[in-house]
Parts: structure tokens; sequence; C-alpha cells
């Protein structure tokens, strides 16, 4: 007998039932064989899914329970026994898979939920980074704006493109409708309105700097918002538009003196200019925090910049006037060295043309000294030879005076007999003193040497001066002379402190007091002095004067340095023993020198001079052939100057170009006859080494030579 | 004998100076003679007279032409002044001096009246040289040496 479990159907009916059911159990297992398939299928497809053994798990449950219906269909009509088993091993490891699934959703399914929950957690996270992107993209927007607007107004100093530049700016960066910028008034009260985005020509309107509003926007550095109609943001004419919203904030306008040197610049300033910005009317926008923002760092910008402009236009203007005052200068000093190069040349033609006559009127007077005189005819000739002599001085003093206020004065340093100068000063003077009945007295103090070293010309005229003014200004009576040794130490005078004298064994210091002995004075001093005074000066000393009173006549002092002649043979005597030559000569022996002079007799005597001081010397009597001889061997060139035919400056420039390198170039040395310095200055101008006067010393050449070989130049060339 | 000679040669040589016609720049030259060079003073001396002795001529011509130019006259009495000032003919050099202020006059009397007078001037300097000369050679002949001044003022 077979056993089944299935009851026997009651009901005839109950064949569609079971067909029914027959048929959906297959539907059941295929979709149940379907679905793990497609979880499969779509699993595969996408990578992500974490729980692959939870599908295992339920794909098996799956399995297990379409295979539990599918042998279903086999249980509908009779069965074996085996269908059975199988049906009961299905049912079983269905219902164990079952559980075991059901229970480990358990824990699954609150994971699965919570990955929702992080998905929108995530989700709303996305959105707020998204929000804060773009705030920080619209910062960096701003602060690029305000990189370039700040480049742009930084990258001119000129004051009006700055500001145009920073209206410009600020309106594209913002998209202003409008953008002003009321600057104030000189007077500092009413703003002016200086410059605008869109009208072209601000009409000149002014508004009072006292209103509330504008202290309002004053009072802070934050950019405030200012209500439209206020009398600053009234720029368009009223119209129908809804006017947006405005803003306002202040420019401080800096001095230099605001910049201290430790602290940010001050803003004490009371200075401010105005910029009011206008959102474009209609819109609805509204300002922005960062906006306000970029406002205030803009204005802040603009103030400096317009500071820079300020301080640049200022250099500007202070460069332009030193430029002016230095062109103006050097006008000036151009002019003076023009008048002074005019006086001196004037004074050199003066000197030579004046000079000429004075010398043949002294020749002519010498000769006729030598003739056959009465004494009478005598006694006028050697005045007229002293008057002639001293003219010549004078011509010459002029020149020299100019020289003085140059400066450019040297002293002709020489030893003299000092007892000698006086007695001759007192002869020069009686003459006069005499005539007003006067008398003159000489006192030279024991211990005042007798021949001493410096200027005798000179001294001799500041002595000539000081007695010949206490003579001219003394009435009735005498003067007295008094000259002495002056001790340092007594010397310092309150009255001039930049006289030091020193202490020395080379040199000693002379004092001449010239007294007025009298009753009856009348009061002066002479013009004179002030010539005086500049010798004196020069001379290292110092001339003061002394008075007792109105109509008690003046004394007059004067202390000179003045050189201790140190041995007998440095004193002016002409002629030396040929002692102490002989070394030198030895340093001249064969030295090459060329000597160029036209005169036979003078080249032969200055040729003769050299040999004699050892060289060996080849005399030319033309320029040519100088330019020609002249070569890398001879050490100098001696060119007589005084020749008319030739020009020896043109020879000293040939020389010179001849010879490229200086080690090879010979010294040039002019001799010259004439006494006037503008000889010394052409020589110099051409280039030469040195200027002697002519007729030469034999010393005077030694020392020549010495002084070019071992200097390479005159040291004092005369 | 030699003492004799070179003390009156020393006399001659003072009473010159003495008298101006020789100046400080003549003893120069003397100073310049050596062994190396023992005829140098005569060798000077005798240049200077033919120098000027030419020169004198040159300017007679030019004084004595039509029209006198007086740049010539000028540059020549300037070489004369030139030589007598080397070799210490002080006077001679004065009369060159006093010249020229007649030249810049352009007078030609002038001049010629005066270059009589330097005339003069040099040939009593060349007389009075030419006897110092022969002294010396007189004592350089007796084996004596030639004195050098040192102190004539």
């Amino acid at each position: 007998m077979e056993y089944c479990n299935c009851f026997e159907s009651p009901w005839p009916a109950d064949e569609l039932l079971m067909k029914y059911q027959y048929i959906s159990d297959f539907f059941i297992a295929l979709a149940y064989f379907s679905i793990p398939l497609e979880i499969i299928y779509f699993v595969k497809k996408s990578a992500v899914f974490p729980y692959r053994w939870v599908l295992v798990q339920f794909g098996a449950f799956i399995v297990l329970c379409g295979a539990t219906h599918l042998i279903n269909l086999w249980t509908f009509t009779m069965h074996t026994r085996t269908v059975a088993v199988v049906m009961t091993t299905a049912k079983v490891l269905t219902a164990v898979v079952s559980c075991a699934t059901a229970l480990l959703l358990v824990h699954i399914i609150p994971d699965l939920l919570s990955v929702k929950t992080r998905e929108l957690f995530l989700k709303n996270k996305a959105a707020e980074l998204d929000r804060e992107m773009g705030l920080i993209r619209t910062q960096e927007e701003t602060g690029r704006h305000v990189r370039m607007l700040t480049h742009e107004i930084r990258s001119t100093l000129d004051r009006h493109t700055i500001l145009k530049t920073t209206l410009v700016e600020l309106g594209r960066t913002l998209g202003l409708e409008e953008c002003a910028l009321w600057m104030p008034t000189r007077t500092g009260l009413e703003l002016n309105l200086s410059y605008t985005l869109r009208h072209q020509n601000p009409v000149g309107l002014t508004v009072p700097i006292q209103l509330p509003v504008i202290n309002q926007v004053f009072k802070t550095s934050r950019a405030v918002k200012i209500s439209p109609i206020s009398p600053v943001a009234r720029l368009r004419p009223a119209g129908q538009y809804m006017p947006g919203e405005v803003v306002a904030v202040r420019v401080p306008l800096l001095h230099l003196s605001n910049f201290q040197i430790h602290d940010w610049p001050e803003l004490s300033t009371k200075r401010y200019a105005l910029m009011v910005l206008m959102l474009p009317s209609d819109s609805a926008r509204q300002w922005h925090g960062h906006e306000l923002e970029l406002v205030e760092v803009v204005a802040d910008q603009v103030a400096v910049a317009l500071s820079h402009a300020a301080i640049l236009e200022e250099s500007m203007r202070a460069r332009d006037l030193l430029m002016e005052q230095n062109v103006a200068l050097d006008l000036a000093r151009r002019e003076a060295e023009t008048a002074v190069r005019a006086r001196n040349d004037f004074l050199a033609v003066m000197n030579h043309e004046m000079g000429t006559p004075i010398h043949a009127t002294i020749a002519l007077s010498s000769l006729l000294q030598e003739t056959e005189l009465s004494t009478e005819q005598r006694l006028m000739v050697e005045t007229i030879l002293k008057s002639s002599n001293l003219l010549a001085t004078l011509i010459n003093d002029v020149l020299d005076l100019s020289r003085l206020e140059d400066g450019s004065l040297q002293l002709e340093i020489e030893t003299f007999n000092l007892h000698s100068l006086f007695r001759e000063v007192l002869n020069l003077i009686k003459p006069i003193a005499a005539v007003k009945k006067l008398y003159v007295m000489l006192n030279l103090s024991p211990d005042l040497i007798e021949h001493a070293v410096g200027d005798e010309k000179r001294l001799m005229q500041v002595l000539l001066n000081v007695v010949g003014n206490a003579i001219k200004f003394t009435k009735e009576g005498g003067i007295s002379v008094l000259a002495s040794v002056a001790k340092p130490d007594s010397l310092r005078d309150p009255r001039a402190p930049d006289f030091f004298p020193t202490h020395s064994d080379n040199h000693f210091y002379l004092r001449v007091e010239s007294q007025p002995l009298a009753v009856k004075n009348s009061g002066g001093s002479g013009l004179g002095l002030a010539i005086c005074k500049r010798f004196v000066n020069l001379m290292e000393g110092h001339i003061w004067i002394e008075s007792e009173g109105l109509g008690r006549g003046s004394t007059v002092i004067f202390i000179v340095k003045l050189g201790i002649p140190a041995r007998l043979n440095e004193s002016k005597l002409p002629f030396l023993h040929k002692g102490p030559g002989n070394q030198v000569k030895l340093i001249f022996s064969g030295l090459k020198v060329v000597v160029m002079d036209d005169n036979s007799v003078g080249r032969t005597v200055t040729k003769g001079l050299l040999v004699h001081l050892g060289c060996d010397v080849l005399a030319v009597s033309s320029g040519d052939e100088c330019v020609r001889a002249v070569s890398y061997e001879h050490k100098a060139v001696f060119l007589d100057v005084s020749m008319a035919a030739v020009d020896s400056f043109e020879v000293a420039v040939r020389i010179r170009e001849k010879f490229s390198k200086r080690s090879d170039r010979p010294f040039i040395v002019a001799l010259t006859g004439n006494t006037d310095r503008m000889i010394k200055e052409n020589c110099r101008k051409v280039g030469m080494d040195g200027v002697i006067l002519k007729p030469v010393l034999v010393d005077k050449m030694r020392s020549v030579l010495s002084d070019l070989l071992e200097h390479g130049y005159l040291v004092e060339s005369q | 004998m030699e003492v004799q000679l070179q003390r009156s040669y020393l006399e001659y040589s003072k009473a010159l100076f003495r008298e101006g016609v020789l100046d400080a720049q003549f003893v120069e030259l003397q100073m310049l003679r050596d062994e190396s060079n023992p005829d140098f003073v005569m060798e000077v001396v005798t240049l200077f007279f033919e120098d000027s002795q030419r020169i004198l001529n040159q300017l007679s011509n030019t004084l004595n032409e039509q029209s006198v130019d007086f740049k010539k006259v000028d540059a020549n009495v300037h070489q004369l002044k030139g030589s007598s000032s080397s070799i210490g003919a002080l006077r001679v050099r004065n009369a060159c001096i006093a010249f020229r202020s007649f030249c810049d006059a352009q007078n030609v009397e002038g001049c010629l009246r005066f270059l009589q007078q330097i005339k003069q001037e040099y040939l009593l300097v060349k007389n009075k040289l030419e006897a110092l000369l022969r002294l010396e050679q007189q004592i350089v002949a007796a084996g004596g040496v030639v004195p050098v001044l040192n102190d004539f003022s």
C-alpha cells in the first residue's frame, strides 16, 4: 500500500483549487529561483555591496524555499516515499536556513537602516560644504578684486588716476550704479563732489561738512549704510526709481606728518574724504558683509596711495625748486668766474702795458745816471729813478691786490737784512715827515737779529703803510717805531681767536709798534690797513689798533712770523763755493737733456750751464728740430719761451703728443726772461712741468733738476 | 808774476761791475768754466760779438729803409736784449729795453739816434770784455789759475 499524506479530496471543485495551487507553486518556485539569480547578477555588477555572505544565505534560503515549493508540485498527486523524504529534507533545510537568516537579519537590518541615515547626514554635510565653498569662492573673488584694485591704484602715482581707477574698479567689482568721491575743500568746511563714476563732469556740488550723516560716517572706520535721500547720496536727478542701498565710507587724507616713526599712521588727521557707493536701484540687492569689508579695505588703500601721490608731488616740487636754484647758482658762479677772469685779464694787460714804459723810464734813467751830470741833475735823476721804481712796484702791487682778494697770492720768501729794511723805510718817510715838521724815531731792540727770512717787499709795504698812516694822521709832534722780538706766550690776543703763535727754533715773531708821540692828533687809521691786514695774515701774524680815545691818535701794533736763517750759506749771497756741487754733479752725470733757444748766445750759455752740471746736452735752435730730436732717452727739455719766431707752447704740445706714455715723456721746462705771470699760467695750461726765470744761476738750475728728478715737478718755480 | 796779473784782473773786473758794464750773470758764466770746458767764456763772448754785430747791422739796414718794418726792428732788439742778458752786459740790455719804447712809438728818428747809443754801449762792452779775456789768457799762459770773483757788490 502506498502511504500518502494527502487527503482524499472531498470536493470535486477542489480539483480547480489544486490546479491553481499547482500553478502557483510552480511560479513561486520559478520566482524563488530567479530572485537569487537576479541578485547575483546585479550584485556582481555593483562592486560596493558589503554583505555578500548575507546574500549567499538569503540565496540559499530562497533556493531552498523554491525547492520546497517545487517538490510540493509532486506531492499533489500520488508520490513515492522518496519524494516525501526529499520533501521533508528540503523543508527541514529550509527551516534551518530561514531561521538562521531571520536571526542574522536582526543584526543586519539596523545596519542597513543606519546606512540610510548616514547617507542623509552626508548629504547634509555636502550641502553645507557646498555653501561654504560658495562663500570662500566669493571671498576669494573679493580678495582678487581688492588685489587687482590695489594694484591698479598703486601702479600710478597720479592722484587723479588713483581716484578714477578706484571708482571704476569698485563699480565693476561690486556692480554699482553710482560711485562718488567727495573731497574736503581748502577751508575744510565743505565737501566738494570731485569724482563720480557715471557722470562725466560732476557739477560743483558742495555739501557742508557738519551734516550729521557725514559726522556719523567720519566717526568710524567702517563702511556705514546711509539713507539714499541724504544730500551726499542724492547724485542722480530725483527719479522714478527706487534707489538702491547706499553705503558711505571715510577715506583718510594722510600727510607726511602722520607717519610717526614708531606707530602706525595716526589717524588724528581731521581731513577725510567721503566715498559713497550706490547699489543699482530696483534690484533689491543688499549690501553683504564681505562687500562692506571690501569697501573698507579699498578705502584704506586709497588713503595710502593718495598720501604717496602727495609726497611724490611735494618731492617733485622740491626737486624742481632745487634744480632751478642750481641753475641760478651755476649761472651766478659762471658770471662770477667770468668777472674774475675779465678782471685778471684786464689787470694783466694793464700791468704789462703800464710796465713797459715804466721799465723804459727806469732803463733810460739808469743810463742817464752814467753820463756826465751836475750834482743837481744827478739828484733829479736819482729821484726820477726812485719814483719810477716805486711806480713799477705799485703797478705790480695792483696785480697783487687782486690776487690777495682771491687768496692766490704767495709770499716771496727770502733772506733779507731786517735792520736795513727798517732804516730804508725810515729814510723814505723822513722827507714827508720833515715837510710836516714831525720827527720820526726808530728803536730796534737789541735782541732783534740782523737777517731774517720772509717776504721783504711785502713787509716793507706793511711798514710803509703803518708808519705812513701814522705820519698822515699826526698833526704835530712825531711818531715812534719800536721793533722787538715778541715772546709767543705774550701773543695770545682775545681779539684774534685764530692767531696761534707757536714756539720754534726756525722762526721768531717780529713785533712792531707805531705810536704817535703827540699832543694833537686827528683821528683815523687809514684805508691801507685792510691791505696790511691781509699781508700780515699771510705772514701768519696779527695786526690791531689800540687807541686812547678821540683825538689821542691810535697805536698800530702788528706781529708777523719771520724765519731765522739757518746758516749763512743759505742766505742771499749769490756766489757759492763749488764744494757741495760735486756730489750733485754725479746724479746728473750723463743726464740727457735738450735745450731749445733761437738766440745763439743764450743757447750756448744754457748749454754751458747744463754741461757744467754734468748733463749730456743737445742744443737746437728751432721748434721742428726740437720735436724731431727729442726721444725717450732725454729726461728734460728746456724751451726758451721768449722767442719771437717760434711758438714754444706749440712745441711743448707736440712733444707731449709724441710720447703717449707718461713715463717716456721728458720734463718740459720753460725759460723766460719775462716776469709776466700770464706766462706761468700759459705754461701750466700747455702742460709744462715748470717755469724758470732767466738769467738762470747755476744753483737754480741744479735745484730745478733735482726737484724734477725727485718729485716729478718743480716744487717752487720762480 | 801771475799774482800780479791775477790782482790786476780782479781789479779790472771789479771796476767793470761797479760801472755797471757787466753784472752777476757774467760771473755765473765764469763759474761754468772748468776742466772739461776751459774756453767756455771765450766761446760765449765770441758768439756774443758775432751775434750782436750781425743784429746791429741788420738794425741799421732796416731802419734806413724807406718804410721801416718796426716788427723786424723789435724782433732784432729782442734778440739783442736776450743775448746781452745771457752774457751779463747790463748796459747794453738796458739800452735795448729803452730802445723798445722808441720802437713802440714808431719814431724812426729816435730809433736811429738811439741805435747809436746802443752801438756805443756795445762797443764799450766789447772792448772791456776783450781786454778782460786778454788778461785771462795772459794768466793762463803764465801757468796760473784765473780767479773767480766771489763778491763784488
